[in-house]
């Protein structure tokens, strides 16, 4: 009895692996995808601790080191490792504190077109017919904009500034979102598991937020991944343009905006803050590739 | 097909409404009202003020504002300019070959590049080739393009002094523009130097903004690869002793193009919120540029009607695109 019993085991190989350890497993394959999430990491400690972390303070003009190079060039110093800007401000610190504006940017753009879209979508794919096509006539009518245009003069009604960048981003990341959704409630709402709670009597709302959108969850994480980088990039966008954060508040795009009639003469006010964009979002991009192998069944080799 | 085709005009019908409501009322949901807007810092008595909205017909309900708006766009009216008089229209059409030069430039250049990368990448599967391929078209995909022109602009324009910074051909060319692309434009005047110096002002400008569509394709070209390479036909193809060249070639690729074009249509709108940056960067007299100009001169009038226009030409790219796409895949018709 013992030795079958013992077959029984080795056969299922114990518990089944949890639902996270089977997506770390997955997750962790990806080295990428690991170094990235070390990365983003780091930039989110920065952030969180940038009083602690950052040498100088952000704002302090220090006149008597105007455009002062970085620490391995000829003329720079310790105390300002990558230099100062033009006014005489420590750059790296002004990096570090950027971070906080743009991970607070993405997590703020992320959520509101995650639950606005996946609302809209889940509404327009459960519901279909006429309310479907009103709600998806609506959505290729903002996707009939290039996105950073109509952010861009969404802006100019709304009036520069960083709240009103971030409203203006999440409407246009938004309509992803609803399609995205949209097309994942309609393939689950035949399945057998959706008919078969019905016909046990679950109500509507049961059905679409219980039943079928944990089903749905697994494209929308990794477009939600995907949509806080392009936030990340569509608000140091507008800050570049002007029409974003204004200075001197230290937001990477208007950094940039700051730095650009220098670009000739002191190539670090210019190299750094696009350097701090760039590594955020390849971080995340990197995630986004791993999680997409983690989550998305169909490419699951096992 | 013909089904098809007027399925896909009845669907554009709403979207183009839609669009039109949208600029319609930008310039209304700006604080102030229109007549504010055009006469700018001037201070305009009330008597005046209702006279000029009366005159302009402001006075009148909505809808029947709403209703002039639409004729005069089906007219070709697309309102003038508060600051030049212009007709927008006009300016549009001086200004788009510049643009669409730029993004033709880029979108060849990417395809050119990033189709050849995404082959060699699927083909070589897991070596080191593929891996710095993909990883530099994550980088690629990752980079903010403003930033990259600026980087471009301090090392070949100002460090080794290769190209110039800005603008479309050297000042010491002139010729008459008969087509609007310069790189055409240059080669009928005859002038020596001419078309080359056009290549010079095109290169950094194409390259910034193909970069980000140059990723996608190189991405969407090897997993499209990768999916084909697995099936029974290419496995066939080189059972039957064809070369490789062959089958990943022809049967292979063949296959694999069907997504891939449609990643090159989806890239027309990326192209255009592009040019914004690009122009920008590089004072690029074409339509993206003038759009910023006008959000920071207040210029509403141009921005309503450059809006207009941008949405219009995404439409009816996206609606060739669908066509071609149902021309060569009949299974979408249906």
């Amino acid at each position: 009895m013992s030795i079958v019993q013992n077959t029984a085991e080795t056969k299922t190989g114990g518990t089944p692996p949890s639902g996270l350890s089977e997506f770390w497993y997955y997750f962790s394959r990806n080295k990428g995808a690991v170094i990235g999430l070390f990365v983003f990491l780091f930039i989110l400690f920065m952030a969180i601790f940038a009083p602690l972390v950052a040498p100088h303070s952000p704002s302090i003009q220090n006149r008597d080191l105007l455009l002062m190079p970085p620490v391995f060039q000829q003329g720079g110093s310790w105390g300002h490792i990558l230099g100062t800007d033009a006014v005489g401000r420590d750059i790296l610190s002004r990096i570090i504190y950027g971070a906080r504006f743009s991970l607070f940017i993405g997590l703020v753009v992320v959520t509101l077109s995650v639950v606005s879209g996946v609302l809209i979508g889940l509404v327009a794919g459960y519901f279909r017919g006429k309310v479907d096509t009103f709600i998806m006539r609506i959505m290729d009518i903002i996707l009939a904009f290039p996105s950073l245009l109509l952010a861009l003069v969404l802006v100019a009604v709304l009036g520069p500034g960083l709240v009103n960048a971030m409203i203006a981003i999440s409407l246009v990341n938004q309509p992803h979102f609803v399609r995205l959704t949209r097309a994942a409630v309609m393939t689950e709402k035949s399945k057998d598991y959706v008919v078969g709670s019905k016909v046990a009597g679950a109500g509507t709302l049961r059905l679409m937020f219980l039943t079928i959108l944990p089903n749905c969850l697994a494209p929308l994480i990794v477009q939600a991944t995907l949509a806080f980088s392009a936030a990340i990039l569509d608000a140091a966008a507008l800050g570049f343009l002007g029409m974003g954060a204004q200075p001197p508040t230290p937001e990477w795009g208007t950094m940039l905006a700051e730095a650009r009639e220098f670009i000739q003469r002191a190539w670090w006010v210019v190299t750094f803050p696009g350097l701090a964009i760039l590594i955020t979002v390849l971080a995340i991009n990197l995630m986004g590739d791993g999680l997409r192998d983690a989550l998305d069944p169909k490419l699951k080799r096992s | 097909m013909f089904r098809f085709i007027f399925g896909r005009l009845a669907v554009l019908i709403p979207t183009f409404l839609g669009v039109s409501i949208i600029a319609f009322s930008f310039i209304r949901l700006l604080p102030g009202d229109p007549v504010m807007l055009m006469s700018g810092e001037r201070v305009m008595s009330p008597e005046r003020h209702t006279q000029i909205m009366h005159q302009l017909g402001l006075d009148r309900p909505i809808y029947i504002q709403y209703f002039d708006y639409l004729t005069g766009l089906l007219t070709g009216d697309f309102g003038s300019s508060i600051v030049t008089k212009r007709p927008v229209l006009d300016d549009f059409l001086q200004l788009f070959p510049a643009t669409l030069e730029l993004a033709f430039c880029a979108i060849i250049f990417a395809v050119l590049l990033g189709i050849p990368a995404g082959v060699f990448a699927a083909v070589k599967r897991g070596t080191w080739l593929d891996q710095s391929i993909m990883g530099v078209a994550l980088i690629g995909y990752s980079m903010p393009i403003f930033w990259w022109g600026l980087l471009l602009i301090i090392f070949f324009s100002g460090y080794l002094g290769w190209t110039p910074v800005s603008g479309r051909i050297s000042f010491m060319y002139f010729f008459p523009q008969v087509t609007g692309f310069m790189l055409i434009d240059s080669l009928i005047s005859g002038q020596a130097g001419a078309f080359k110096s056009a290549v010079t002002y095109l290169i950094l400008p194409t390259t910034v903004l193909a970069t980000i569509p140059l990723a996608v394709i190189a991405r969407q070209t090897r997993s499209a690869m990768l999916e084909v390479l697995g099936e029974d036909y290419v496995r066939t193809a080189r059972a039957k002793g064809l070369s490789p060249f062959r089958v990943i070639g022809v049967h292979a690729l063949r296959n694999a193009m069907i997504p891939v074009i449609t990643t090159i249509g989806l890239q027309v709108g990326v192209l255009l919120a592009g040019a914004i940056l690009t122009e920008s960067i590089f004072s690029w007299p074409g339509i993206g540029k003038w759009m910023v100009d006008s959000v920071f001169k207040r210029d509403y009038a141009v921005v309503q009607g450059g809006l207009m226009l941008i949405a219009g030409v995404i439409m009816i790219v996206n609606l060739v695109v669908d066509l071609l796409y149902g021309w060569i895949n009949p299974r979408i018709r249906h």
